[in-house]
């Protein structure tokens, strides 16, 4: 990559691509009314330069044509950055059902991560060339902010909630990570690299599972157990809780009568703060988990409360 | 600031800078004409700190590694450097001291209407600005001028509350000058100053007024709200005590998105003034200029949350902040429209402040079309929080703001001093300003393109040479401020006398005496004329316009 010559960075996935159409259209539409303005600038400076100091220039009349004509022109081409925008923006909202989920947590300064296998890194990140991988994020204390250039991808990473961020790396290679949030004294340290494998290379790297003996569905369920929380939340009818079974991702009816979709930010709030949103038709016994669960054994107990609706 | 005694026969006639001239006199002045002053040479205090502090860590990111600062210190520079230049020179700057200084003159008044009050904002704003310095010297501040929480509220090792009281306190002192300024405009123009002959730097001024007593008060009830937090721990931002870190930014946004528009709209109703005075003719679309102002002042506060597109604000309002924000690129292009046109037809005379006037509207429209990629959600996703952001709000905020600051200064040194700088030094300074300007803050585009965070100490090697070119462009710019220091300074002594109306400019501050008498005006001006009436001697007389033979430049 060279900085002084390349208009763009390397464009490692479909997305940043379309993304840079988009910046290119802007630019193109910024270069043109640059040039217009500097030449109209120099060109009437020029022409109407003061030649003596008894000159009377007429004052202007007043009619608006122009800038009616000119506004809308404007407005016009702003709408269609808009909307171009704002498309490709809902696509970068909405990962594909069928993306690798990689749990992610930032805290000062280093990037914790952890793969459907179980396979624990940090500061880089492997995935497979040709899949959507989506992020499922959280921090352990400040805002941080997860952001690949060459993916053209950037979220923030908030602590006591989950965002996202998913992409479809086409192009192997090793790219930056960079946190862009300022999260104190180290935050310009707080960087790695993706690596993007082959499928093959990716498979014999994950397997390799190194300290992690369990994935994050197997880890949750466990904790599922070891927590008792399976002592209420049970499918048969004499069950104190609501089945957990295919609740993730559909709407659930509360007991103020309103209904919300299940998301990851709901049942982390249902595990730390039960009662602030209680399912219709159970009663508000369930204790709080604040601080007897960590953040990643709260993210195992997700993944596992969301493998149940696969 | 003395009053140039002069035993030669230039003496300057009784004045308000020589009428009384013991410190108590300006200490405790409710001279509007001194209270500038006052501002003048805090701001300027505070400008030279701002300014040392970036040149500081500009000589840190020449390399990639860290070699002259340590993380933390490199931290405190830019956070420095934004609270100080945002807080204490930019907000204030152009209607604290030109506008403090101009909208009795030009509107033809003795004085604003709350003399004391305006007096007691500059205390206030000193007391704000030594609380900030106090931070900054004693510990230091490194949270960066955004005090995002919880970052700010529970993590920073630093000084925060006392920044934060300085902050605080000194929107207090916005909020009495945009008040003054409110009811002076209503309540005290000239006979025959109707509101559509005001002049346009009036009518930026009042919009601006109208955003600071909107605006202000929300953040400083949001520092507030970080000082309960850190200082008892009452859970407010930080989701640990049950809070939300996103309140934070919204709130923070609401006035501080709107603040863009208290630094940029002085420095356009500045280049409105210069372009019709160094065009020689009243300004194309008056009118559409005058309410574009307040359509600028109107829509700024619907469009806070394009600060916050990757901040996990819901879809929703991401598409609904990107939509409000292009509409205020439309009140923005009319006024660069209308700039232009002006020119068309002219007299255009390239006198030092056209210089800048020129340098405002070339910078301002990369800063405006720049914009554009990030009110844009696909593209704002990529360059958020990179150096491409840092150079589009230096071109707006000095490109446009400083740049306007400095060609209003020049046009009216004369006026507040009555004398003239040195017209050949001030076009070299003009120069080499805008040359530094560009060499350090165009490459950041690049560097921020290509994935560069902001606010990084260290960095990848890749990035080096576009750091290195913006670092020699930061010197570039600090020597040409330097020039402009320097010429001015001599000006106050050994300057030529200036006269009434150097430039043949139009508006009621050119028909008095330069330096203005105390009550500015020997009797009140009566109005006859439209604004800008080039085709009459001035706008309170019926005389056809004949050119003077005195000092034009």
């Amino acid at each position: 990559m060279n900085l002084l010559f390349d208009l763009l960075p390397v464009q490692a996935t479909e997305y940043a691509k379309q993304v840079d159409a988009l910046y290119l259209f802007i630019l193109a539409i910024s270069a043109f009314f640059t040039l217009l303005f500097v030449g109209l600038l120099v060109g009437f400076t020029l022409k109407y330069r003061r030649r003596t100091q008894d000159e009377r220039p007429e004052p202007p009349h007043e009619h608006y044509t122009l800038e009616l004509v000119g506004g809308a022109v404007l407005l016009a081409l702003l709408m269609g950055m808009f909307f171009w925008g704002a498309k490709l923006y809902f696509k970068a909202q909405r990962p594909p059902a069928d993306a690798m989920e990689v749990l992610v947590s930032g805290k000062q300064w280093m990037w914790k991560l952890q793969h459907p296998s179980g396979k624990k890194e940090i500061n880089t990140l492997h995935i497979p060339l040709g899949k959507a991988v989506k992020l499922s994020m959280t921090s352990e204390d400040v805002i941080h902010s997860f952001f690949i250039p060459a993916f053209r991808v950037k979220n923030d990473v908030l602590p006591g909630r989950y965002t996202q961020v998913w992409f479809k790396p086409e192009q192997e290679g090793t790219f930056h990570l960079f946190c862009a949030e300022y999260c104190g004294t180290e935050h310009s340290r707080m960087i790695g690299y993706v690596r993007v494998l082959s499928q093959e290379a990716y498979d014999r790297w994950t397997m390799n599972l190194g300290d992690a003996d369990e994935t994050p569905v197997q880890a949750g369920g466990r904790l599922f157990a070891e927590l008792g929380c399976i002592a209420c939340h049970r499918p048969d009818a004499g069950a104190l809780g609501p089945d957990l079974t295919g609740v993730f991702g559909h709407e659930v009816a509360l007991s103020d009568g309103t209904t919300l979709i299940a998301d990851d930010n709901y049942l982390r709030e249902s595990i730390l703060n039960p009662q602030a949103k209680l399912v219709a038709g159970y009663a508000p016994i369930m204790p709080t988990f604040q601080g007897s669960v960590n953040e990643e054994q709260l993210a195992q107990l997700i993944t596992y409360i969301k493998s149940l609706s696969n | 600031m003395s009053s140039a005694p002069d035993t030669s026969a230039t003496a300057m006639p009784k004045n308000y800078l020589n009428e009384k001239i013991t410190v108590s006199s300006w200490l405790l002045t409710l001279d509007h004409k001194r209270i500038a002053i006052l501002y003048l040479v805090s701001l300027l205090a505070f400008f030279l700190i701002g300014g040392l502090a970036a040149l500081v860590f500009r000589v840190e990111l020449m390399t990639p590694e860290a070699d002259v600062l340590r993380s933390e210190t490199y931290n405190k520079f830019f956070t420095t450097h934004g609270i100080v230049m945002i807080f204490f020179f930019l907000i204030p700057s152009i209607p604290a001291v030109l506008g403090n200084f101009l909208v009795p003159v030009m509107i033809g008044a003795r004085d604003f209407a709350f003399p004391k009050i305006n007096l007691a904002s500059w205390y206030v704003f000193m007391f704000g600005g030594v609380l900030a310095l106090i931070a900054t010297i004693a510990g230091g501040v490194e949270t960066g001028w955004t005090f995002y929480t919880p970052y700010s509220t529970m993590y920073a090792n630093s000084n925060v509350i006392l920044a934060v009281c300085g902050a605080f306190i000194a929107g207090f002192s916005s909020i009495m000058t945009g008040l003054n300024f409110i009811v002076t405009i209503h309540k005290m123009r000239a006979p025959g100053l109707t509101w559509f002959r005001l002049p346009l730097f009036i009518w930026a001024m009042y919009a601006t007024a109208l955003v600071i007593l909107l605006g202000t008060p929300v953040v400083a009830i949001t520092l507030v709200m970080i000082f309960v937090e850190r200082a008892f721990g009452f859970g407010i931002f930080d989701p640990a005590l049950g809070g939300d870190p996103i309140l934070f930014q919204h709130l923070f946004w609401f006035y501080s998105h709107p603040a863009v528009y208290i630094m940029i709209l002085p420095a356009m109703g500045v280049v409105s003034e210069l372009i019709s005075c160094f065009s020689k003719r009243r300004l194309y679309g008056y009118r559409v200029i005058v309410f574009s102002s307040l359509a600028i002042a109107v829509i700024g506060f619907f469009v806070w949350g394009h600060h916050m597109f990757v901040s996990s604000q819901s879809t929703f309002a991401g598409l609904t902040f990107s939509f409000l924000t292009f509409f205020v690129a439309v009140p923005t292009a009319l006024k660069m429209l209308n700039w232009i046109m002006t020119l068309h037809k002219g007299s255009v005379s390239l006198a030092s402040p056209m210089l800048y006037a020129f340098g405002f509207l070339g910078l301002f429209v990369i800063g405006g079309l720049t914009g554009l990629f990030l009110s844009t959600l696909a593209t704002d996703i990529h360059l958020h929080d990179t150096y491409f952001v840092v150079a589009h709000f230096h071109y707006v905020m000095v490109g446009g703001g400083v740049m306007g600051f400095l060609g209003g200064l020049h046009f009216w040194w004369p006026k507040i001093t009555g004398r003239m700088y040195p017209e050949g030094l001030a076009i070299f300074a003009a120069i080499v300003i805008f040359i530094g300007f560009n060499l350090t803050f165009f490459p950041q585009f690049q560097l921020g393109v290509h994935g560069m965070p902001r606010r990084y100490h260290v960095y990848p090697e890749e990035f080096q040479v576009l750091h290195i070119a913006s670092s020699t462009g930061a010197m570039v710019l600090g020597f040409g401020y330097l020039i402009m220091g320097a010429y001015l300074i001599w000006s106050l002594k050994f300057g030529k006398i200036a006269g009434k109306n150097p430039w043949n400019a139009r508006g009621l501050e050119w028909e008095t005496d330069s330096p203005p008498p105390t009550h500015n005006f020997h009797e009140t001006p009566v109005v006859r004329h439209p604004v800008y009436a080039y085709e009459y001697a001035s706008e309170t007389s019926n005389e056809p316009d004949v050119q003077s033979e005195k000092g034009h430049v």
